[in-house]
Order: structure tokens, then C-alpha cells, then sequence
């Protein structure tokens, strides 16, 4: 699993590749929370485009990363979601909390109105 | 039932070996000749037993053994059986509620995976001696099955 983290103003862009399991959660939920510990952030939009796979442990990161952004008044965004994977999400009922949006783009457009 | 066909191996109790697992539990269960997506719930599956194994029954030991059997049975019929010597659940019913989590990060959504996306899930388990899943899915068809 690849992890990149970029800072656009007060939206932290997390794009994250390969297998979302037990075996990165930790890496991956320790590497948001050290940018996300960053006052200046506020709103995190989870790139899942290349997210090929993701169990109940990679829900857990999500839900986790929710509640912190919610805490602080933000806004989370789930972007490119693969069908496999959209699937899991709908079911665990995170896409009722996040906002699922097709691309980063569309993000930008829904943020700024 | 009788058995068609039949894989059983040992992993340690490795977080890296959760994808190796459901790995091979998807490549096995493809001789069914289920879709793609059937192959991906199984392999949901397969990823939420392994790390209860590794979380729960092991609390994150990692020297510790964990067994898959995999069979093939009649009417496209796969039956995954998954063991660990751990801990053991002293009340399953509890934990088989949804959203039951015994840790705050967690969504304790493993065991509703297994049932939502399997036919039949039974879990066995002896406190101080282990927990046994398992799991049975047709992928006989509809059409398929006034036929059969």
C-alpha cells in the first residue's frame, strides 16, 4: 500500500494505492493523523481510485479519520471509489457520513459552492 | 456432501498473511467458475476471519498458527473452515451482534461480512482452546439449480 499526502489550503489529499487490510491500516491511519494534527487542516478527501481491495480494517481508518475531521467542523470526501470497493462502503454505511464523489474535481466544485 | 475437491494449509499468525490467505482461498474457489465479484466476497471474507484470528483470538501474536481448509463440494458449493488455538469467545451470541467491537476502532462489521455475503456461517469456539468459522456458499444459479 502507497500512501501520498498533499496539502491544497486547509484540504489534506490523501491518494492511496494497492490493498486496504489490517497489514496497512495502522501505517496508513498513523500517516493521515501526523498531517492531520496540523491545525490548518480541515476537510480530507480520501483518494480510492487505485484501492483494488478493502475489509473491515480499512473501514476502521475511515471511520476513525471521520470522526477527527467532524470534530474539527470538516468535511471528509471518498473520491473514485472501484465499484468492488464502492460496495463495501455502501454497506458499512460510510457513504451516509462521507461524501462519495467521482473525481478530486468534483470536490472542488462541490466545495466551492 | 462429498467432497470434489480440497486444499488445507497453516499460516502464522502474520498480518502479512491475511492477503496471502484470501489469496489463495480466491484462486481456489475460482474452480466453481463464479464471477469476479462472488470471487471478491470471498475474499472479504476470508480477510475478516484472518484478522479476528490475528486480533482477537491471538490479541496480535505473531508466532501463532492458524489453519484454512478449503473444499469443493457438490452443487458449486464452497465451504471454507477457518481455526485458531487462541483465546477462544465466551459468548458468541454478543459477538456475533453487528456493530459488536470489543476495541473503539474497530467497526465490528467482521462476522456480519461473513454472514451477509455467505449462506451458512457457524462458529464453534471453546474459551482457552479456540474458535472455528465456518463457512458454506452455493454459487449454484437460479436457472442453473431447476436443472440440477
Amino acid at each position: 500500500m502507497d500512501v501520498e499526502l498533499r496539502q491544497v489550503r486547509n484540504t489534506l489529499i490523501v491518494r492511496c494505492e494497492g490493498e486496504l487490510d489490517m497489514l496497512v491500516a495502522d501505517k496508513m491511519r498513523s500517516e493521515i493523523d501526523k498531517k492531520m494534527d496540523n491545525n490548518e487542516i480541515k476537510n480530507l478527501i480520501l483518494n480510492m481510485e487505485k484501492v483494488s481491495f478493502i475489509d473491515s480494517s480499512g473501514l476502521g481508518v475511515i471511520l476513525g479519520r471521520y470522526k477527527k475531521i467532524s470534530s474539527k467542523n470538516g468535511r471528509m470526501y471518498i473520491v473514485g471509489a472501484r465499484p468492488q470497493v464502492e460496495k463495501i462502503l455502501y454497506f458499512s454505511g460510510i457513504n451516509k457520513l462521507v461524501s462519495m464523489c467521482r473525481n478530486e474535481q468534483d470536490v472542488i466544485n462541490l466545495q466551492g459552492r | 456432501m462429498n467432497v470434489r475437491n480440497y486444499c488445507k494449509f497453516e499460516i502464522l499468525s502474520l498480518p502479512e498473511n491475511i492477503s496471502f490467505a484470501r489469496a489463495c482461498v480466491g484462486a481456489f474457489a475460482s474452480q466453481l467458475g463464479c464471477t469476479i465479484d462472488e470471487i471478491e466476497e470471498v475474499k472479504l471474507v476470508v480477510s475478516e476471519a484472518v484478522s479476528n484470528c490475528i486480533i482477537h483470538a491471538y490479541e496480535n501474536r505473531s508466532n501463532e498458527i492458524i489453519t484454512i481448509v478449503i473444499s469443493l463440494l457438490e452443487n458449486r458449493t464452497l465451504e471454507i473452515i477457518i481455526e485458531d488455538y487462541g483465546k477462544g469467545i465466551e459468548d458468541i451470541d454478543s459477538v456475533l451482534q453487528p456493530t459488536y467491537s470489543s476495541e473503539p476502532n474497530r467497526m465490528g462489521l467482521g462476522f456480519t461480512f461473513m454472514k451477509s455475503f455467505m449462506d451458512d456461517m457457524e462458529v464453534l469456539s471453546k474459551p482457552g482452546e479456540g474458535t472455528s468459522v465456518q463457512l458454506k456458499r452455493s454459487f449454484l444459479t437460479k436457472d442453473k439449480e431447476a436443472y440440477a
